[in-house]
Formats: structure tokens, sequence, C-alpha cells
């Protein structure tokens, strides 16, 4: 089944290298793109994506708050915060918020390990 | 009068750039936060091509008096200078949280240029060795050295060419959560080495763009 995942990074070569691992992992998905977190939550409204993946470091409301936000609208949507700021209080409020944490760059295996735990997640909330 | 042509990075390569550093501090400042034990806030990067008095004078406007930076050099497939800055009333304090806080003034005080030294380089290390990584490049860093001054002073070293009076200038500002400590990272680097740099950006963008053209 085929998913449509949002990405939110306020630098566009970030968006273009998460892109590039997930065509590599999951070619048929539909991609949406958000540059900050005021975008993300009018994507999320508009366009009903199933997934979210969140720079946690951004101009304006950050990662984290734009998780809250979006826990606010999607309750059981499956997020990830990524970030290269791998500090223990990041991860822990990135984890307390219920999303995954992946650090950047994002490599194959760490995108893989999350959208697989995102498709079952999101087969057992449909049934 | 005409001004002699800058390199100009594109908004997408200028957008590479920021978030390579973005990396590099995040990765570092996860370091800097095993050293002392507390949370390390960052800012969002900045990244601007000034001539050398500009990055002085954006570093002086801030109003924070003397300042102490550790200083590193690089060289390799891009050379250039990265500087670790803090207010030099911060200087002890970071030394003291580096150091576990257990100390007396005085070891302090004579451990502050070796601990100040060892953050530097851990820091810029960590910074520098993850945005060559990222580039497919390597790079050769200097011993960490002690400048002491103004925005003006740590700008204009001994041994600087004038082919440097172009320079990339690019900060993020961190600070210690619990602490008083406050700096910035500052990166250096004169034209030779911006042309080397646009075109290891470029091809950067070059391998992670194909597949971009199909999202919304």
């Amino acid at each position: 089944m085929s998913y449509k995942i949002l990405i939110v990074d306020d630098s566009k070569l970030a968006r273009m290298s998460i892109a590039k691992v997930l065509n590599g992992l999951r070619p048929d998905w539909i991609r949406v793109e958000a540059a900050n977190a005021e975008e993300a939550v009018a994507k999320v409204r508009a366009e009903r994506p199933d997934i979210a993946m969140l720079d946690y470091n951004m101009p304006g409301r950050d990662g984290l708050q734009l998780a809250a936000d979006l826990r606010a609208i999607e309750p059981h949507m499956p997020l990830a915060v990524v970030s290269a700021n791998i500090q223990d209080e990041i991860v822990a409020r990135t984890h307390d918020l219920g999303a995954a944490f992946l650090a950047k760059p994002v490599v194959a295996q760490a995108l893989s390990d999350f959208l697989t735990a995102a498709q079952a997640r999101l087969k057992a909330t449909a049934t | 009068m005409t001004v002699a042509p800058a390199i100009d990075l594109d908004d997408l390569e200028l957008d590479a750039l920021s978030e390579l550093v973005n990396i590099g501090v995040g990765r570092a400042a996860a370091s800097l936060r095993v050293m002392v034990g507390e949370e390390i806030l960052l800012s969002v990067p900045s990244v601007k091509v000034v001539s050398r008095v500009e990055a002085a004078g954006i570093i002086g406007g801030r109003d924070i008096g003397e300042l102490v930076a550790v200083h590193q050099s690089f060289d390799g497939d891009i050379s250039g200078r990265a500087l670790l800055i803090f207010p030099e009333t911060n200087s002890l304090e970071l030394v003291r949280a580096v150091t576990g806080g257990e100390l007396p003034l005085e070891d302090i005080i004579e451990l502050e240029q070796e601990a100040l030294a060892e953050t530097g380089n851990i820091i810029l290390n960590g910074c520098l060795a993850t945005i060559a990584n990222l580039l497919g490049r390597s790079l050769k860093m200097s011993l960490p050295e002690i400048v002491r001054g103004s925005g003006h002073d740590l700008f204009t070293l001994a041994g600087v060419s004038a082919a440097e009076d172009v320079a990339l200038f690019l900060y993020i500002d961190f600070a210690v959560k619990q602490r008083d400590i406050r700096g910035f990272i500052a990166m250096l680097m004169d034209q030779p080495a911006l042309v080397s740099l646009r075109r290891l950006l470029a091809d950067l963008i070059d391998r992670t763009g194909d597949v971009h053209a199909g999202a919304l």
C-alpha cells in the first residue's frame, strides 16, 4: 500500500536528501514538502498525509513544537523528528511526544526502520 | 569605482552550506553536551558572504565586549579558519562547566587555556569533520590556538592574506541552558577557497538532487 508522507525542513537540500533515500525505499509513495511549521500545518490540513518527518532546528516553531501541533490535529499520525543534534534532552522530548528520532543525515537503514514501524502503526489504527 | 566581483553563492548553494553547518554544529553540540552534562541550545545558522571588515562589524555590533576565541585553520580541498568565540567573561564559566565545577578558582584559571583549547578542538573538529565527510573530502586541521581581543582583532590575525578580504562568514549561536554561557562559531574562507567550496556544494547538490523533480 502506498502512503503520503510529509517532509518538513527549512533546508531544501535536506528535503532533497530525505526524498532521495525515501525514493530508494518506497518509490511509489507520494511526497509532500513544507519549509516551515506553519506551512506544514497547512499541508497536513489540505493534503492529509499519513506520516510526517520534521526537522528540529527551524526558524519560527521548531520540530518539537510542530510535532505537538500535529499531534493535536492528527493524534495517531506516525511522526519522526530529524536532527543532527542528538542531545539526550531532544531525543527524550521527541519520544515523550510519541515520535521517533532520526539522526541527520538520514540513512536508509534508520529511515527503513521508521517507515516499517509507521506502516505497522497505520495498519493497526485502520482496523 | 568598480569593486571586484565577489563570489556569490546561489540560493540552493547557500541552503546546502547552511544545512552542512547545521548538521556539523548539531553533532558538535551533542559532544559539548556530554562534556558539560547540560543541554546546549543552538540557533538556526546564518551564512553570508561579506568582507572581513563587515564580519568583524557583525561580531563587534553584538556588544559583548572583549572576546576570547579558539582558532583553528583547516586545509585541503577547501581551506580557511574556524573560530569558536565567547565573551571573555564567559570563559571561566565554560571551563568550570567542562571540568565539573568542583575545582577551586585558582585551578580553573590555571586550566583555562588548556580546557578552552580542548573544548574548541572537540567542537570545531566535530563540526568540520562532519562537513568534510558530507562533502566527501578530507580536511587537515591545525592545533587549536587561543586568541583574545575585539571582533576586529580576531579577524585580522597574523598571516591573513589580502585575498581573505572577501570572506564567507557563517555563524551559529549556542548557549548552555543552565549557565550563563553563550557564544558562537564563525568560519572564514577566502575567495579561492570559496570557488572550491562552490564546486563541492554543486557536486553535493547534484548527488542529492536526482529524484527531487517529482515532489509537490
